[in-house]
């Protein structure tokens, strides 16, 4: 029974993962960053069922937060460089390289 | 009385003081005043020193790290004091001079003098800081004021000059700083103190490699061959002012470490590595002169020159070993040479300092028959460039003396080699002073004023010490004597214990 | 050899010779004045300077009674000045004896008289005040190299002369040719010094002092070998300072400076300082046979080399400096042979400085009538123009000569006479060296004031001042009358042997003897030779060709050449390779370890392109690698 959340998990998680790598648009790469957040909760919820703990749980929270926070600067972020750049691909944000 | 802290603690306020006067005019003054009551207590503790008395005197001892046994810890023998008075004395001339040299910039020029007073604090704490760790620290942070004044006020080079100072000194005291925790976790006595610390390492194998830690952090510091590049540098690109305290002052520090930390700390690894020492010592003094007299530029050809003399005084240095019978002519002269070398180098800096002011210029080939039209600066520049190669009745010749006269006794053939460099001595600068100074007048100097009366001032009392000391050099010598007799005392009890020791080891 | 019996120093106060350090801080006094003063001392610089030297005599004349006024034996007093550096020189001493006392007199004694010449001779130059301070400098240091009582003071003065001889030559500095003869000089002295200090760093090894009475008492104390080195390092030294082979070339150039120092010290006084050295040092030298041996072929190979050069000179200065170089070859040649030559050489050295700074200072007035000519070939004639001048002038040349009765026949007699007896081949080669002198200075002579005008259409000669005039018949009076009084009954030898012993025998003076009739004969013959080649004959307005020997002598036997191809080039060579590799190796090295570290870093950085996702690639597969090493451990 754990055993299929978990691959479930997992899926999620690789989905998202190849995601980040591969899309260039700055909003799918976020949503692929959330992708894989909820891969991560998923597989904390799991554990926490099979083991009667909630401290799965409990996590699964603070990471909710965490990305609700994260959503609301990386939106900002994101906005921001379309307003300057017109372009919301994450390849032309290069200017810090060197 | 603190007297020590009392002398710092002037500086350092004086510094604070000059950075809020909102005039530079009235900041100027301000900062010549403050240096003249340094020195006028600097000379009120000399008086009181006794010569025959204790080693150490107007000692201080502050916990100031306890958890590392680190203390504020301050004391002087003769060879610090006469030392400490050569910056104090220096920090004036150098003020007065400097009147007009920060103004070309756009930097602010209280800055630079302010700079200057947290120096001369810096500079006399060096020398009389009895804790190594005080010592590595100050010794440390008196690159930060200098790396300013070079970056900041300095020519057209200033920041590559200034960030070869900083890394060439920077990578030294690093390593000495290694040696300095090595040294520290050895002893096992949670304790700095330099008197502590003497004779704690017995072991000769590790004492090489702290030596050599101590050493190389000295020689990039004094410079000795090869560690001398940099110097030429930051002498050529630092404003005059700031270049007689580089060359004059904290270059001492490097020979003035040798013989107070290598020496004492290392007596069994100093023996082993005298010879290496001595031969780098005196490859600088034909190396640096005879580069010297390959220069264009009068800074660089000064700055050359030192290469050439501090390799002297560390010939005299490393004279002082035990069963030497002239270690205390060639340790004393070495001292002396350091105090007499201030005022030399410092007099030739000022005096290049005020010509190049004039014409803008450090070319030799911009000048010509300087003396027809300003003979007051071509007679003092003589002066000091004759000091600078030793003539006799001026104070250098005394101790270049004592030095050679004392390796002699230690090496003959290395005390030869290096007595050619007086030849060499006169070539370089008789060479510089006639493409300069004689000849027929160059077209773009016709209208050269002489020195003015802030510049005679700064003149005339370097050159009065240089004549007199030259035939009355005693006052120094009785300071300097008993001070170079306990270090030598120092150096070879300390190896006898440490030859019983051995001889102990061996036994069983 | 033992060395001689040199009587010991008593310490001595009071009188004059407890003063006796006035003789030197007076005309400091003077140098000090004119030279801090500046152009407020400008009218009465010149006075104050002959007063300072004429002073200084005064003092000297009366230590000099003082020192008469004790037995011989006691006639070596010592004065302490002051402590110097503890250890090493103790005081700061002066040595009065009859060696010394002769020096000061001489140096004061002529000195004010060429002071006195100056004021005429530099009136109508703008810098006179200056001059007279640099010859008051000059004249309190070579008193004090004279009067120390020790090694390390007396090259106190040794150096203080060096100085003041660099400022007098290159006096006129705006004359590229004076600012570099007086560099040269300093140079090559500087040389001579380096044998000087080394052969001072040996004696303080050896013997522990530096001070006269506690190195020569005792030279016994050190081994041959030793002395030998100490002996022929101190040779480097005089060889320097005196012009004497190799290091001679700095002496003609220095012929740049104005005429009366070229008198009073590259004739008179300092560059005799050579041989003080030497005598004063007697007691080493008399423990090596080799050192002395060496003395003696240096000598004598100068004071040939000197009379060859200065007959094919036709500056007239040069022709005299090159007399004065084999004039000292004499007083070393004598000096080298020990106690029998020591009073000698002193006698020589000091009518020498009589006759031979008469000579100079007469062609000064010459050169004073002529517009500053110094080519002999525009002379010519002078004799019925300068008749004062021309008087003086003819007596210091028949002194230079060795012209029967007058001083200089005395004492190089006396030198052939001690070298013969000490070794033939060097007498018979001194006696050639006086032939020569006979011819040179004859020809110098007649080509000046003998045969036609050939003159410059520009000038018009006349007789010097009384205050130039003055100086040149006084110094002819003793170029005429000391010999005699120093030679005859040994007067010198006797009163100098407390200072440097007495020979094993006193020499008797032979006019008769065979040496001293082929002197005459030899000397005749050059100024017969040199009447009909330059009195009798045309003298050409320009100088011939001459044989390859003409070229030899004119190019002073090819001295600076050696020193160029040898030294000069080497050097320059060396330096520009010494600043090279400290540019491109040692800095090099340090310049191309920071280009590394910086270069190593560019290409490093070049991994952060600025690509997020590149990023987020390298933090997956360092996460993967992580969790794949975990595993691997976790499974060992």
């Amino acid at each position: 029974m754990t055993t299929h959340y978990l691959v479930l998990s997992a899926l999620l998680f690789a989905i998202g993962g190849v995601g980040v790598l591969v899309r260039r648009n700055a909003i799918v790469v976020f949503m692929c960053v959330e992708l894989m957040l909820n891969a991560c909760n998923l597989a904390f919820v799991t554990f926490a069922r099979q083991n009667g703990s909630l401290d799965g749980q409990v996590i699964a929270f603070f990471v909710m937060i965490v990305a609700a926070a994260e959503v609301v600067i990386g939106l900002a972020i994101i906005v921001t460089i379309f307003r300057t750049r017109r372009s919301a691909s994450v390849d032309d944000a290069s200017l810090l390289k060197h | 009385m603190p007297w020590l802290s009392t002398l710092m603690g002037v500086s350092v306020l004086g510094a604070l003081g000059v950075t809020l006067i909102r005039n530079d005019k009235l900041a100027k003054q301000f900062t010549l005043l403050v240096s003249l009551i340094v020195l006028a207590l600097t000379v009120t503790m000399a008086v009181q020193f006794s010569p025959n008395g204790d080693q150490w005197q107007f000692q201080e001892n502050h916990s100031w790290i306890p958890a590392f046994g680190i203390n504020y810890s301050l004391a002087v023998d003769g060879i610090a004091l006469v030392l400490i008075l050569l910056s104090v004395i220096l920090v004036p001339i150098v003020v007065l001079a400097s009147w007009h040299d920060a103004e070309k910039g756009k930097r602010s020029v209280r800055t630079y003098f302010s700079l200057i007073l947290v120096l001369e604090a810096m500079m006399i704490g060096v020398f009389a800081a009895t804790d190594v760790f005080l010592f590595y620290v100050l010794f440390e942070a008196m690159l930060i004021p200098m790396y300013f004044m070079i970056g900041s006020y300095g020519g057209a080079q200033r920041s590559y000059a200034a960030v070869k100072f900083l890394l060439y000194s920077l990578f030294g005291g690093l390593l000495m700083l290694v040696a300095v925790i090595a040294l520290y976790s050895i002893a096992g006595k949670n304790t700095f103190m330099l008197s502590d610390l003497i004779g704690t390492v017995q072991d000769v194998n590790t004492q090489k490699w702290l030596f050599l830690g101590f050493f190389i952090a000295f020689a990039i510091k004094a410079p000795l061959w090869p560690f001398h590049t940099w110097l030429p540098d930051a002498a050529a690109q630092a404003p005059a002012g700031a270049a007689v305290l580089l060359v004059g002052v904290l270059d001492k520090v490097g020979t003035f470490g040798m013989l107070r930390f290598c020496l004492q700390l290392f007596p069994e690894a100093s023996a082993y590595f005298t010879p290496l020492v001595i031969v780098l010592a005196v490859i600088g003094v034909i190396y640096g002169a005879i580069v010297a007299i390959g220069q264009t530029d009068m800074m660089r050809l000064i700055a050359y020159t030192s290469v050439s003399h501090f390799g002297v005084i560390t010939l005299g240095v490393f004279a002082m070993t035990k069963g030497n019978p002239g270690a205390q002519d060639a340790g004393a002269g070495a001292t002396l040479y350091m105090v007499n070398h201030g005022f030399s180098t410092g007099a030739l800096f000022l005096i290049v300092g005020f010509l190049i002011y004039r014409r803008g210029s450090q070319f030799i080939a911009d000048y010509g028959g300087v003396q027809k039209v300003a003979p007051i600066l071509a007679g003092t520049f003589l002066v000091a460039g004759l000091s600078s190669l030793s003539l006799p009745g001026l104070s250098t010749f005394v101790s270049e003396f004592m030095v050679l006269s004392g390796a002699f006794r230690l090496h003959v053939p290395a005390a030869a080699i290096a007595t050619i460099g007086v030849i060499l001595a006169a070539i370089y600068i008789l060479w510089m002073y006639q493409r300069t100074m004689n000849g027929p007048t160059a077209e773009s100097v016709k209208t050269l004023p002489d020195l003015n009366a802030r510049e005679k001032w700064v003149v005339a009392p370097l050159v009065a010490l240089l004549l007199v000391f030259g035939f009355y050099p005693k006052p120094l010598l009785d300071v300097i004597n008993p001070a170079v007799k306990d270090t030598l005392s120092s150096v070879s009890v300390t190896a006898d214990q440490a030859a019983a020791a051995t001889g102990v080891k061996e036994g069983k | 050899m033992e060395p001689a019996e040199i009587a010991s120093i008593a310490q001595h106060s009071g009188g004059a010779i407890g003063v006796a350090w006035l003789m030197i801080a007076l005309p400091l006094v003077g140098a000090a004045v004119l030279l801090l003063g500046g152009r407020r001392t400008d009218k009465f610089g010149h006075l104050l300077g002959v007063l300072m030297a004429v002073a200084s005599f005064v003092v000297g004349a009366l230590v000099f009674v003082q020192l008469l006024g004790f037995a011989p034996g006691e006639r070596r007093r010592g004065v302490t000045l002051f402590e110097f550096i503890p250890g090493l020189v103790d005081n700061v001493g002066l040595l009065v004896d009859p060696l010394s006392i002769s020096f000061c007199l001489l140096i004061t004694g002529v000195g004010s008289l060429i002071h006195i010449y100056s004021i005429g001779y530099m009136a109508h130059d703008p810098a006179r005040r200056r001059f007279f301070a640099y010859l008051n400098l000059f004249v309190a240091a070579m008193l004090l190299l004279v009067l120390a009582d020790n090694y390390l003071i007396l090259f106190v003065g040794w150096e203080g002369v060096g100085l003041a001889s660099y400022l007098l030559i290159g006096f006129w500095q705006h004359k590229p040719s004076a600012a570099t003869a007086a560099k040269k000089a300093f140079i090559v002295n500087r040389v001579g010094d380096v044998g000087l200090l080394i052969a001072m760093f040996t004696i303080f090894a050896t013997f522990h002092s530096l001070t006269f009475s506690g190195v020569l008492d005792r030279t016994g104390d050190a081994s041959q070998g030793t002395l030998t080195a100490i002996g022929l390092l101190l040779l480097v030294g005089a060889c320097g300072k005196s012009a004497q082979l190799p290091l001679q070339a700095w002496l003609l150039d220095a012929m740049e400076g104005p005429t009366p120092v070229s008198a009073l010290i590259h004739a008179a006084t300092m560059v005799t300082a050579g041989v003080y050295l030497i005598v004063r040092s007697g007691p080493i030298f008399e423990g090596t046979g080799t050192a002395q041996l060496v003395v003696t072929i240096v000598g004598v190979a100068t004071l040939l080399a000197g009379a060859i050069i200065g007959t094919a000179k036709d500056d007239i200065k040069k022709a005299l400096a090159g007399s004065t170089m084999s004039q000292i070859g004499y007083m070393v040649l004598a000096a080298g042979v020990g106690p029998a030559g020591y009073a000698f050489a002193i006698a020589h050295l000091i009518t020498h400085g009589f006759f031979k700074a008469n000579l100079f200072l007469g062609a000064g007035s010459v050169m004073h009538a002529m517009n500053d000519e110094v080519d002999m070939r525009k002379y010519g004639g002078l004799r019925t123009v300068m008749p004062i001048t021309f008087a003086t002038f003819l007596i210091g040349y028949l002194a230079i000569i060795g012209f029967p009765l007058l001083s200089g026949y005395f004492t190089k007699d006396g030198i052939i006479e001690t070298a013969m007896e000490h070794s033939a081949v060097l007498g018979w080669l001194a006696v050639l060296g006086a032939g020569i002198t006979g011819f040179y200075m004859s020809r110098l002579v007649f080509m000046t004031f003998f045969g036609k005008k050939r003159w410059d259409a520009k000038a018009h000669p006349h007789e010097s001042p009384a205050v130039m005039t003055w100086p040149l018949i006084l110094l002819s009076i003793g170029s005429i009358g000391l010999g005699a009084f120093l030679i005859l009954g040994n007067r010198f030898m006797i009163f100098l042997s407390p200072a440097v012993g007495a020979p094993a025998h006193s020499p008797a003076f032979n006019p008769f003897s065979v040496p001293g009739l082929a002197t005459l004969a030899l000397v005749a013959v050059g100024a017969v030779f040199a009447w009909m080649r330059y009195g009798a004959a045309e003298v050409p307005a320009t100088a011939p060709r001459g044989s390859f020997l003409t070229t030899f002598a004119r190019r002073d036997l090819y001295g600076d050449a050696l020193n160029e191809a040898l030294f000069m080039r080497p050097g320059q060579w060396l330096t520009r390779l010494a600043v090279f590799f400290d540019n491109r190796g040692v800095d090099g090295l340090v310049n191309g370890l920071a280009a590394f570290i910086g270069g190593t870093s560019g290409r490093v950085r070049r991994i952060q392109t600025g690509f997020v996702r590149s990023y987020a690639l390298s933090i997956f597969v360092g996460a993967a690698v992580l969790v794949g090493a975990w595993f691997v451990v976790g499974n060992l």
